[in-house]
Protein backbone atom coordinates (compact mmCIF):
# COMPACT_ATOMS: atom_id res chain seq x y z
CA UNK A 1 0.00 0.00 0.00
CA UNK A 2 1.44 3.31 -0.94
CA UNK A 3 1.63 6.09 1.94
CA UNK A 4 0.47 9.46 0.95
CA UNK A 5 4.22 10.78 1.36
CA UNK A 6 5.42 8.37 -1.24
CA UNK A 7 2.13 9.02 -3.34
CA UNK A 8 2.38 12.96 -3.55
CA UNK A 9 6.49 12.74 -4.07
CA UNK A 10 6.35 10.45 -6.88
CA UNK A 11 3.66 12.88 -8.47
CA UNK A 12 5.94 15.76 -7.96
CA UNK A 13 8.47 14.33 -9.73
CA UNK A 14 6.91 12.79 -12.67
CA UNK A 15 5.24 16.44 -13.62
CA UNK A 16 8.53 17.64 -13.38
CA UNK A 17 9.77 14.85 -15.49
CA UNK A 18 6.80 15.09 -17.92
CA UNK A 19 7.80 19.22 -18.05
CA UNK A 20 11.61 18.72 -18.95
CA UNK A 21 10.84 17.70 -22.67
CA UNK A 22 8.71 20.45 -23.32
CA UNK A 23 10.74 22.67 -21.82
CA UNK A 24 13.64 21.68 -24.48
CA UNK A 25 11.44 22.28 -27.54
CA UNK A 26 11.16 25.95 -26.56
CA UNK A 27 14.76 26.07 -25.80
CA UNK A 28 15.59 24.49 -29.42
CA UNK A 29 13.06 26.09 -30.70
CA UNK A 30 13.47 29.59 -31.60
CA UNK A 31 12.98 31.60 -34.76
CA UNK A 32 13.63 29.79 -38.11
CA UNK A 33 16.43 32.30 -38.77
CA UNK A 34 18.29 31.54 -35.91
CA UNK A 35 17.93 27.92 -36.92
CA UNK A 36 19.68 28.29 -39.78
CA UNK A 37 23.31 27.62 -39.11
CA UNK A 38 24.46 29.44 -42.17
CA UNK A 39 23.45 32.42 -41.97
CA UNK A 40 21.87 32.79 -45.30
CA UNK A 41 17.87 33.26 -46.57
CA UNK A 42 17.34 34.18 -49.85
CA UNK A 43 14.99 36.93 -51.37
CA UNK A 44 13.95 39.07 -53.97
CA UNK A 45 13.97 42.44 -54.55
CA UNK A 46 11.61 43.99 -57.62
CA UNK A 47 12.04 47.52 -58.63
CA UNK A 48 8.74 48.27 -60.59
CA UNK A 49 9.67 51.73 -61.40
CA UNK A 50 13.05 50.32 -63.62
CA UNK A 51 10.81 47.40 -65.25
CA UNK A 52 10.09 48.25 -69.02
CA UNK A 53 8.31 45.26 -70.15
CA UNK A 54 10.84 43.80 -72.29
CA UNK A 55 9.80 40.17 -71.12
CA UNK A 56 13.75 39.08 -71.30
CA UNK A 57 13.23 37.57 -67.90
CA UNK A 58 10.52 35.48 -68.74
CA UNK A 59 12.06 33.97 -71.97
CA UNK A 60 15.66 33.51 -69.93
CA UNK A 61 13.50 31.73 -67.33
CA UNK A 62 11.62 29.31 -69.60
CA UNK A 63 14.77 28.60 -71.39
CA UNK A 64 16.95 28.39 -68.10
CA UNK A 65 14.59 25.94 -65.97
CA UNK A 66 13.14 23.44 -69.11
CA UNK A 67 9.64 25.13 -68.93
CA UNK A 68 7.83 23.96 -72.69
CA UNK A 69 8.49 27.06 -74.55
CA UNK A 70 5.36 27.58 -76.22
CA UNK A 71 2.83 25.83 -73.42
CA UNK A 72 1.57 28.99 -71.70
CA UNK A 73 2.99 28.62 -68.27
CA UNK A 74 5.94 30.19 -66.85
CA UNK A 75 7.56 30.36 -63.28
CA UNK A 76 7.86 34.11 -63.43
CA UNK A 77 6.13 36.67 -65.48
CA UNK A 78 5.43 40.01 -66.12
CA UNK A 79 2.05 42.38 -65.89
CA UNK A 80 1.13 45.50 -67.14
CA UNK A 81 -1.57 48.05 -65.35
CA UNK A 82 -2.49 50.57 -66.93
CA UNK A 83 -4.93 52.81 -65.04
CA UNK A 84 -7.10 55.11 -67.30
CA UNK A 85 -8.77 58.73 -65.46
CA UNK A 86 -11.93 57.59 -65.56
CA UNK A 87 -10.85 55.22 -62.96
CA UNK A 88 -10.38 51.88 -64.69
CA UNK A 89 -7.75 49.04 -64.14
CA UNK A 90 -6.47 47.21 -67.33
CA UNK A 91 -4.04 44.28 -67.26
CA UNK A 92 -2.90 41.69 -68.85
CA UNK A 93 -0.09 39.55 -68.72
CA UNK A 94 0.68 37.97 -72.87
CA UNK A 95 1.93 34.88 -72.82
CA UNK A 96 3.52 35.67 -69.49
CA UNK A 97 5.07 38.70 -71.21
CA UNK A 98 7.53 36.20 -72.55
CA UNK A 99 7.91 38.28 -75.92
CA UNK A 100 7.33 41.63 -73.67
CA UNK A 101 4.81 44.28 -74.28
CA UNK A 102 5.06 45.17 -78.15
CA UNK A 103 1.69 46.58 -78.31
CA UNK A 104 -0.30 49.64 -76.20
CA UNK A 105 -3.12 47.66 -76.63
CA UNK A 106 -4.41 45.72 -73.58
CA UNK A 107 -4.66 41.83 -74.25
CA UNK A 108 -7.94 40.85 -72.64
CA UNK A 109 -7.77 37.19 -73.75
CA UNK A 110 -9.46 35.30 -76.71
CA UNK A 111 -8.34 37.85 -79.08
CA UNK A 112 -10.31 40.77 -77.81
CA UNK A 113 -8.15 44.01 -77.82
CA UNK A 114 -9.18 46.92 -75.56
CA UNK A 115 -7.50 50.14 -77.41
CA UNK A 116 -6.53 52.50 -74.71
CA UNK A 117 -6.02 56.29 -75.75
CA UNK A 118 -2.37 57.61 -74.71
CA UNK A 119 -4.14 61.03 -73.49
CA UNK A 120 -6.73 58.56 -70.83
CA UNK A 121 -3.74 57.13 -68.62
CA UNK A 122 -3.31 58.55 -65.48
CA UNK A 123 -0.62 55.58 -64.33
CA UNK A 124 0.33 52.57 -66.54
CA UNK A 125 3.80 50.43 -65.15
CA UNK A 126 5.15 47.00 -65.15
CA UNK A 127 5.14 44.66 -62.57
CA UNK A 128 7.06 41.56 -62.39
CA UNK A 129 6.20 38.82 -60.52
CA UNK A 130 7.64 35.32 -59.11
CA UNK A 131 7.53 33.12 -56.44
CA UNK A 132 7.33 34.28 -53.14
CA UNK A 133 9.52 31.86 -51.31
CA UNK A 134 6.92 32.27 -47.98
CA UNK A 135 8.55 32.28 -44.58
CA UNK A 136 5.13 30.22 -43.96
CA UNK A 137 4.13 28.88 -47.19
CA UNK A 138 0.92 27.52 -47.33
CA UNK A 139 1.55 25.65 -50.37
CA UNK A 140 4.04 23.26 -48.62
CA UNK A 141 1.54 22.94 -45.24
CA UNK A 142 -1.13 21.28 -47.89
CA UNK A 143 1.21 19.18 -49.28
CA UNK A 144 -0.63 15.41 -48.16
CA UNK A 145 2.98 13.40 -49.30
CA UNK A 146 5.43 16.04 -48.22
CA UNK A 147 6.57 16.55 -51.83
CA UNK A 148 7.25 20.38 -51.71
CA UNK A 149 9.16 21.75 -48.67
CA UNK A 150 11.33 24.57 -47.49
CA UNK A 151 14.71 24.12 -47.94
CA UNK A 152 17.04 25.80 -44.93
CA UNK A 153 17.89 28.77 -46.98
CA UNK A 154 14.14 29.52 -47.26
CA UNK A 155 13.70 28.36 -50.75
CA UNK A 156 10.44 25.99 -51.68
CA UNK A 157 11.20 23.70 -53.80
CA UNK A 158 9.22 20.62 -55.35
CA UNK A 159 10.18 16.96 -55.48
CA UNK A 160 9.19 15.44 -58.74
CA UNK A 161 10.08 11.85 -58.30
CA UNK A 162 7.59 12.22 -54.59
CA UNK A 163 4.53 14.38 -56.18
CA UNK A 164 1.77 13.02 -56.60
CA UNK A 165 -0.31 15.84 -59.29
CA UNK A 166 -3.37 16.29 -56.81
CA UNK A 167 -3.27 20.00 -57.26
CA UNK A 168 -3.58 20.98 -53.61
CA UNK A 169 -0.57 23.31 -53.37
CA UNK A 170 -1.66 24.99 -56.39
CA UNK A 171 -5.15 25.80 -55.16
CA UNK A 172 -3.58 27.15 -51.92
CA UNK A 173 -0.99 29.53 -53.38
CA UNK A 174 -2.47 33.24 -52.99
CA UNK A 175 -0.06 34.43 -55.84
CA UNK A 176 -0.79 31.90 -57.86
CA UNK A 177 2.67 31.27 -59.14
CA UNK A 178 2.02 27.13 -59.45
CA UNK A 179 1.31 25.15 -62.05
CA UNK A 180 1.63 21.82 -63.71
CA UNK A 181 4.24 20.90 -65.60
CA UNK A 182 3.40 20.25 -69.03
CA UNK A 183 6.30 17.53 -69.09
CA UNK A 184 6.28 15.85 -65.88
CA UNK A 185 3.04 16.81 -65.00
CA UNK A 186 4.06 17.42 -61.46
CA UNK A 187 3.68 21.13 -59.18
CA UNK A 188 6.08 23.18 -60.64
CA UNK A 189 6.75 26.92 -59.54
CA UNK A 190 10.13 29.36 -59.32
CA UNK A 191 12.79 27.90 -56.61
CA UNK A 192 15.45 31.79 -57.58
CA UNK A 193 17.11 29.13 -60.03
CA UNK A 194 18.23 26.91 -57.26
CA UNK A 195 20.90 25.39 -59.34
CA UNK A 196 22.24 28.47 -59.78
CA UNK A 197 22.26 30.86 -56.30
CA UNK A 198 23.85 27.15 -55.03
CA UNK A 199 26.63 28.17 -57.39
CA UNK A 200 27.56 31.59 -56.67
CA UNK A 201 25.70 32.76 -59.72
CA UNK A 202 22.69 34.92 -59.83
CA UNK A 203 18.92 33.38 -61.09
CA UNK A 204 18.29 33.89 -64.92
CA UNK A 205 16.06 36.28 -64.75
CA UNK A 206 18.39 38.47 -62.86
CA UNK A 207 21.21 37.90 -65.03
CA UNK A 208 18.55 38.58 -68.22
CA UNK A 209 17.15 41.90 -67.16
CA UNK A 210 18.94 44.58 -68.46
CA UNK A 211 17.61 47.17 -66.18
CA UNK A 212 18.20 45.82 -62.75
CA UNK A 213 14.70 45.67 -61.75
CA UNK A 214 15.24 42.41 -60.53
CA UNK A 215 18.02 41.43 -57.55
CA UNK A 216 18.62 38.52 -55.15
CA UNK A 217 20.45 38.75 -51.83
CA UNK A 218 20.46 37.30 -48.32
CA UNK A 219 18.33 38.70 -45.70
CA UNK A 220 20.78 37.44 -43.29
CA UNK A 221 23.89 39.15 -44.56
CA UNK A 222 23.44 43.11 -43.08
CA UNK A 223 26.29 44.24 -45.73
CA UNK A 224 24.08 42.90 -48.27
CA UNK A 225 22.88 45.40 -50.85
CA UNK A 226 19.75 44.29 -51.07
CA UNK A 227 19.64 43.73 -47.45
CA UNK A 228 20.05 47.38 -47.04
CA UNK A 229 17.16 48.57 -49.68
CA UNK A 230 14.94 46.28 -47.95
CA UNK A 231 16.02 47.48 -44.31
CA UNK A 232 16.14 51.01 -45.04
CA UNK A 233 14.14 52.21 -48.10
CA UNK A 234 9.82 51.88 -48.50
CA UNK A 235 9.32 48.58 -49.74
CA UNK A 236 6.14 46.58 -49.97
CA UNK A 237 4.60 42.63 -50.30
CA UNK A 238 2.40 41.28 -52.20
CA UNK A 239 -0.90 40.09 -50.02
CA UNK A 240 0.81 40.69 -46.37
CA UNK A 241 -2.97 40.08 -45.21
CA UNK A 242 -2.90 35.85 -45.63
CA UNK A 243 0.24 36.12 -43.28
CA UNK A 244 2.44 33.94 -45.30
CA UNK A 245 5.31 36.19 -45.07
CA UNK A 246 6.30 36.81 -48.45
CA UNK A 247 9.99 37.47 -49.07
CA UNK A 248 9.96 38.94 -52.87
CA UNK A 249 9.93 43.01 -51.79
CA UNK A 250 8.51 45.36 -54.24
CA UNK A 251 9.39 48.99 -54.57
CA UNK A 252 6.73 51.42 -56.07
CA UNK A 253 4.52 48.50 -55.53
CA UNK A 254 0.59 50.07 -56.33
CA UNK A 255 -2.21 49.43 -54.27
CA UNK A 256 -3.69 47.98 -57.65
CA UNK A 257 -1.44 45.36 -58.08
CA UNK A 258 -2.67 42.19 -56.57
CA UNK B 1 -14.24 -14.95 -26.73
CA UNK B 2 -15.30 -16.80 -30.14
CA UNK B 3 -13.78 -16.99 -32.82
CA UNK B 4 -15.72 -14.86 -35.35
CA UNK B 5 -14.36 -11.83 -33.62
CA UNK B 6 -10.84 -12.92 -33.76
CA UNK B 7 -10.62 -13.97 -37.41
CA UNK B 8 -11.48 -10.97 -38.72
CA UNK B 9 -9.05 -9.04 -36.47
CA UNK B 10 -5.75 -11.13 -37.41
CA UNK B 11 -7.07 -9.98 -41.24
CA UNK B 12 -6.94 -6.72 -40.33
CA UNK B 13 -3.58 -6.74 -38.15
CA UNK B 14 -2.22 -8.24 -40.94
CA UNK B 15 -2.91 -5.72 -43.49
CA UNK B 16 -2.07 -3.34 -41.16
CA UNK B 17 1.70 -5.35 -40.99
CA UNK B 18 1.77 -5.73 -44.64
CA UNK B 19 1.20 -1.70 -45.55
CA UNK B 20 3.99 -1.08 -42.99
CA UNK B 21 6.09 -3.62 -44.01
CA UNK B 22 5.81 -1.55 -47.53
CA UNK B 23 6.36 1.49 -46.09
CA UNK B 24 9.42 0.51 -44.48
CA UNK B 25 10.67 -0.68 -48.07
CA UNK B 26 8.91 2.18 -50.57
CA UNK B 27 10.19 5.12 -48.39
CA UNK B 28 13.71 6.37 -49.13
CA UNK B 29 16.13 6.08 -46.06
CA UNK B 30 16.46 10.06 -46.21
CA UNK B 31 12.86 11.02 -46.05
CA UNK B 32 11.73 12.67 -42.53
CA UNK B 33 11.72 16.20 -41.13
CA UNK B 34 14.39 18.10 -41.42
CA UNK B 35 15.43 21.86 -40.58
CA UNK B 36 12.02 23.74 -41.00
CA UNK B 37 10.00 21.17 -38.91
CA UNK B 38 6.92 18.95 -39.68
CA UNK B 39 5.08 21.63 -41.04
CA UNK B 40 7.39 23.26 -43.76
CA UNK B 41 10.43 20.78 -43.87
CA UNK B 42 9.03 16.54 -44.13
CA UNK B 43 10.67 16.28 -47.48
CA UNK B 44 13.35 13.67 -48.97
CA UNK B 45 16.57 15.44 -48.17
CA UNK B 46 18.10 14.06 -51.58
CA UNK B 47 15.45 16.28 -53.81
CA UNK B 48 18.00 19.21 -52.56
CA UNK B 49 20.54 17.82 -54.45
CA UNK B 50 18.61 16.76 -57.59
CA UNK B 51 17.73 21.23 -57.89
CA UNK B 52 21.35 22.05 -57.04
CA UNK B 53 22.66 19.84 -59.47
CA UNK B 54 19.97 20.91 -62.38
CA UNK B 55 21.65 22.11 -65.94
CA UNK B 56 22.88 25.33 -66.01
CA UNK B 57 22.35 27.45 -69.04
CA UNK B 58 22.71 31.17 -69.12
CA UNK B 59 26.89 31.52 -68.52
CA UNK B 60 26.22 35.39 -68.38
CA UNK B 61 28.70 38.02 -70.24
CA UNK B 62 32.17 37.16 -68.46
CA UNK B 63 31.53 33.60 -70.08
CA UNK B 64 31.87 35.49 -73.45
CA UNK B 65 34.45 37.81 -72.64
CA UNK B 66 37.92 35.74 -73.10
CA UNK B 67 36.81 34.28 -77.13
CA UNK B 68 34.80 37.44 -78.33
CA UNK B 69 36.84 39.72 -77.09
CA UNK B 70 35.82 42.41 -80.02
CA UNK B 71 32.58 41.85 -79.68
CA UNK B 72 32.58 42.34 -75.62
CA UNK B 73 34.72 45.60 -75.94
CA UNK B 74 32.63 47.14 -78.93
CA UNK B 75 29.24 46.50 -76.67
CA UNK B 76 30.56 48.08 -73.53
CA UNK B 77 30.75 51.21 -75.61
CA UNK B 78 27.13 51.19 -76.77
CA UNK B 79 23.82 51.73 -74.73
CA UNK B 80 23.19 48.18 -75.03
CA UNK B 81 25.83 47.49 -72.96
CA UNK B 82 23.52 46.51 -70.49
CA UNK B 83 22.13 43.78 -72.63
CA UNK B 84 23.53 39.88 -71.77
CA UNK B 85 24.93 38.66 -75.03
CA UNK B 86 22.41 35.50 -73.83
CA UNK B 87 19.10 37.60 -74.46
CA UNK B 88 19.62 37.76 -78.04
CA UNK B 89 21.83 34.81 -78.96
CA UNK B 90 20.36 32.61 -76.72
CA UNK B 91 21.50 30.35 -73.72
CA UNK B 92 25.67 29.18 -74.06
CA UNK B 93 25.12 26.27 -72.02
CA UNK B 94 28.27 23.90 -72.73
CA UNK B 95 29.27 26.39 -76.38
CA UNK B 96 31.50 25.98 -77.81
CA UNK B 97 32.23 22.22 -76.53
CA UNK B 98 29.13 20.83 -76.90
CA UNK B 99 27.46 19.79 -80.04
CA UNK B 100 26.65 23.60 -81.45
CA UNK B 101 30.12 25.16 -82.54
CA UNK B 102 27.59 28.16 -83.47
CA UNK B 103 24.54 29.74 -81.23
CA UNK B 104 21.20 30.93 -82.89
CA UNK B 105 20.91 34.41 -83.35
CA UNK B 106 18.02 36.55 -82.56
CA UNK B 107 17.39 38.84 -84.99
CA UNK B 108 13.88 39.12 -85.47
CA UNK B 109 12.04 42.93 -85.18
CA UNK B 110 10.13 41.39 -82.41
CA UNK B 111 13.13 41.18 -80.79
CA UNK B 112 14.23 44.85 -80.64
CA UNK B 113 10.32 45.54 -80.62
CA UNK B 114 10.30 44.32 -76.55
CA UNK B 115 12.18 48.11 -75.54
CA UNK B 116 12.10 49.92 -78.61
CA UNK B 117 8.23 49.96 -79.02
CA UNK B 118 7.18 53.44 -77.84
CA UNK B 119 4.53 52.79 -74.67
CA UNK B 120 3.80 56.64 -73.21
CA UNK B 121 4.06 54.84 -70.08
CA UNK B 122 4.43 58.14 -67.46
CA UNK B 123 5.07 56.27 -64.20
CA UNK B 124 7.66 53.82 -65.83
CA UNK B 125 10.65 53.83 -67.04
CA UNK B 126 9.78 52.27 -70.36
CA UNK B 127 8.89 56.17 -71.64
CA UNK B 128 12.85 57.05 -71.70
CA UNK B 129 13.44 54.70 -73.88
CA UNK B 130 13.68 55.95 -77.86
CA UNK B 131 11.10 53.79 -79.76
CA UNK B 132 8.41 53.75 -82.49
CA UNK B 133 4.75 54.30 -81.86
CA UNK B 134 4.32 52.57 -85.27
CA UNK B 135 7.03 50.27 -85.86
CA UNK B 136 5.59 48.94 -89.17
CA UNK B 137 5.68 52.08 -90.80
CA UNK B 138 9.75 51.85 -90.30
CA UNK B 139 11.41 50.06 -93.38
CA UNK B 140 8.36 47.33 -92.78
CA UNK B 141 9.29 43.71 -92.82
CA UNK B 142 13.48 44.47 -92.88
CA UNK B 143 15.47 43.08 -89.89
CA UNK B 144 16.74 45.99 -87.87
CA UNK B 145 20.30 44.53 -88.20
CA UNK B 146 20.30 45.11 -91.54
CA UNK B 147 21.16 49.10 -90.82
CA UNK B 148 21.44 49.13 -87.09
CA UNK B 149 24.36 47.25 -85.65
CA UNK B 150 23.22 45.85 -81.92
CA UNK B 151 26.52 46.35 -80.57
CA UNK B 152 26.78 49.45 -81.61
CA UNK B 153 22.83 50.73 -82.06
CA UNK B 154 23.44 54.61 -83.68
CA UNK B 155 23.54 54.89 -87.25
CA UNK B 156 27.56 55.32 -88.72
CA UNK B 157 29.17 53.65 -85.23
CA UNK B 158 29.13 54.40 -81.48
Amino acid sequence: MISRRKFLKYSLIGAAGMAVPAGMTIVQGGTPEEARNKGLRWVFLVDTHKCVGCGLCVKACKQENEIPYDANVSRTWVERYVLTKDGEIHADSPKAARDGFISPDIDEGHGHKKVIKPEDISKAFFVPKLCNQCENPPCVQVCPVGATYQAKDGVVLVDRTWCIGCGYCIMACPYGVRFFHPVYHTAEKCNFCYHRISAGMKPACVEACPFGARRIGNILDPNDPVTQVIENDRVAVLKEEYGTKPQVYYIGLSKEVK
Amino acid sequence: MSNHVFRPLIVVIGIVALILVARYFYVPKDFGTYERGYMYSWHRKGDEEFWRNFKIKYQGKEYCKDCHADKYASINKSPHRIINCENCHGPAIDHPSDTRPKLAIDKSREQCYRCHVKLAYPTSDRVKIKGFTDPEKHNPKMECVVCHNPHSPKLGGA
